[in-house]
């Protein structure tokens, strides 16, 4: 069956816009494919733009639009063809950072709105996880684990998916402090381990500490457990580089693995 | 000082490029300042370059003994012709070695500039007993064909360069939006290539004007293009030096308007995929 007689519409991550044509045009271009008349492409293609913010550019070519609006144009191009699916490869993997989380709220209203199912690819796991009903992680072609976003961060089904979901990345352990829990290996989020000065089940030396503000992350070493272990205090917790600081896992959120890194129930 | 220097250094670039551009252009602007000579004039030693008595005699003959008008119309259709033909076999062609290439493109489109360094000479013979049987001798269709096959290989170097810049995910798109190959190619890539298109039609019709080779020797009253033109002063009874630059002017002052006109599209092309 040929690409276009599935029923699928596809958002590129470059866009794919056709340079030589309007804004009205590249919309309307799989309109015009499927031979409909000129009177429901128009009203379909100002449909899409008033949708998408887009009425006032209709007339211009992709060359004069930003990043933002082409993308824009791009997935004006997709839903004009109403169809049954949505296919976006990594859309918002070509715009800056600010674009890029405007653009994620635009799709997930978009998605509300438009009741369709949307078949996302993304390499970035906020945008997997604030956009996803249901994710599917994949890695070299073999599906790890399918499941709703909170489903995959409480119960990764492997080390695998433990490591991708999340951010910063699960802290590994491995060894004695791991048989002690019954595993091969144990993990345990930066934010579920809580910091103190005086006391904790481990310490350990402060290396870089990376403050967002609302969150510091400090990268801790010579803790006997992994080379570095992660964790996230509050903005406000002031430890320096070389401080030593001692560390509380929270002990319901241990995620347990077996040698082969599967997890342990 | 290093500011002098590389004003300097500037005009002296300019001065050189000027004077390169002087030799090239020189025969033909002698071929030029001789059409407007007296026989006599011509050939005289030492040569007389400006301070000759200018007439416009040689042009008047020429006009008289043959007529322009139905040489240039045959180098216009043959020109035009082979090019026209010879774009539109090469668009699909370098579609498929620039956007569904095999194994072997690399070696066909190789082979396909192979067959320019044969001597054009060692097919004449094949070439002109097929034309003799086809009934093809002294035909304009004959020589479009011909040229078209000459130039062919050209062509699709050259839109195959031009097509590799084209992100092949645009075509996705389009065959994703239900475009047919036929319609992905007319309405997609045909009018993102048209800057290489103009410039690949531009260089082959000056190549398929100024053949002389196949154009000679395949024609003779009816399909003689403007190179037969000028071939027929250089005959071997006596030098009409005068005349043979009138006709040399009158052959090439199309294409050299033409040329004129379009240098901006020329060049790019010439440079094409030097730099990105």
């Amino acid at each position: 069956m040929p690409p276009a007689k599935r029923g699928l519409a596809m958002v590129f991550q470059s866009y794919a816009l056709y340079p030589h044509m309007t804004v009205r045009k590249n919309i309307a271009f799989p309109l015009r494919m499927a031979k409909l008349d000129q009177a429901e492409i128009d009203k379909r293609v100002e449909g899409a733009a008033s949708v998408l913010n887009l009425t006032d550019y209709l007339d211009r070519r992709p060359g004069q639009l930003s990043g933002g609006q082409r993308q824009r144009v791009a997935i004006g191009r997709a839903i004009v063809r109403e169809p049954a699916a949505f296919l976006f490869d990594e859309p918002l993997s070509n715009l800056d950072a600010a674009l890029r989380v405007g653009m994620r709220l635009e799709i997930s209203e978009l998605h509300e709105r438009l009741a369709t199912t949307m078949i996302y690819v993304t390499h970035d796991q906020v945008e997997a996880m604030t956009m996803a009903d249901k994710i599917v992680v994949l890695q070299a072609g073999v599906i790890e684990q399918v499941g709703s976003p909170l489903e995959l961060y409480r119960t990764p089904r492997n080390l695998f998916v433990a490591g991708f979901i999340g951010s910063p990345k699960m802290n590994f352990i491995e060894g004695e402090e791991a048989m002690k829990h019954g595993a091969h290996t144990i993990g345990i989020r930066p934010e579920h381990i809580a910091v103190s000065d005086s006391e904790g089940t481990w310490s350990g030396v402060v290396g870089v500490s990376e403050h967002l503000g609302s969150d510091t992350f400090f990268h801790i070493h010579e803790t006997g457990l992994a080379d570095t272990i992660t964790v996230r205090a509050d903005g406000e917790v002031g430890f320096r580089h070389g401080d030593r600081i001692h560390l509380t896992p929270r002990a319901d959120v241990i995620h347990r693995f077996d040698a082969q890194g599967l997890r342990i129930e | 000082m290093a500011r002098a220097v590389t004003t300097r250094c500037k005009s002296l670039n300019t001065a050189l490029a000027w004077a390169i551009r002087l030799l090239i252009f020189f025969p033909i602007l002698w071929t030029i300042l001789i059409s407007f000579k007296t026989e006599a004039q011509a050939i005289a030693s030492p040569p007389l370059f400006l301070n000759f008595n200018w007439t416009l005699e040689n042009y008047a003959i020429v006009q008289e003994r043959s007529d322009y008008m139905r040489f240039l119309w045959n180098s216009v259709i043959i020109a035009g012709g082979s090019t026209i033909l010879g774009v539109i076999i090469a668009v699909p062609a370098a579609w498929a070695m620039a956007f569904v290439p095999s194994k072997r493109t690399k070696d066909i489109l190789l082979w396909m500039l192979s067959t320019k360094m044969l001597p054009a000479v060692g097919v004449l013979y094949p070439i002109y007993l097929l034309f003799i049987r086809l009934g093809l001798l002294d035909t304009r269709g004959g020589l479009v064909v011909v040229l078209m096959l000459i130039n062919l290989p050209i062509i699709v170097w050259m839109l195959y360069t031009y097509f590799r810049e084209i992100p092949g995910e645009i075509l996705e798109a389009a065959r994703m939006d239900g475009a047919t190959l036929k319609e992905e190619i007319l309405y997609v890539l045909t009018p993102m290539a048209i800057p290489g298109i103009a410039s690949t039609v531009l260089l082959n019709f000056i190549l398929a004007w100024n053949e002389a080779f196949w154009t000679l020797n395949l024609t003779a009253v009816d399909a003689a293009p403007l190179t037969a033109f000028i071939a027929s002063y250089s005959s071997p009874e006596g030098l009409f030096f005068a005349k043979l630059s009138a006709a040399s002017t009158m052959a090439i002052a199309p294409i050299l308007i033409l040329g004129w006109f379009s240098q901006k599209q020329l060049v790019r092309g010439l440079t094409f995929g030097a730099v990105k």
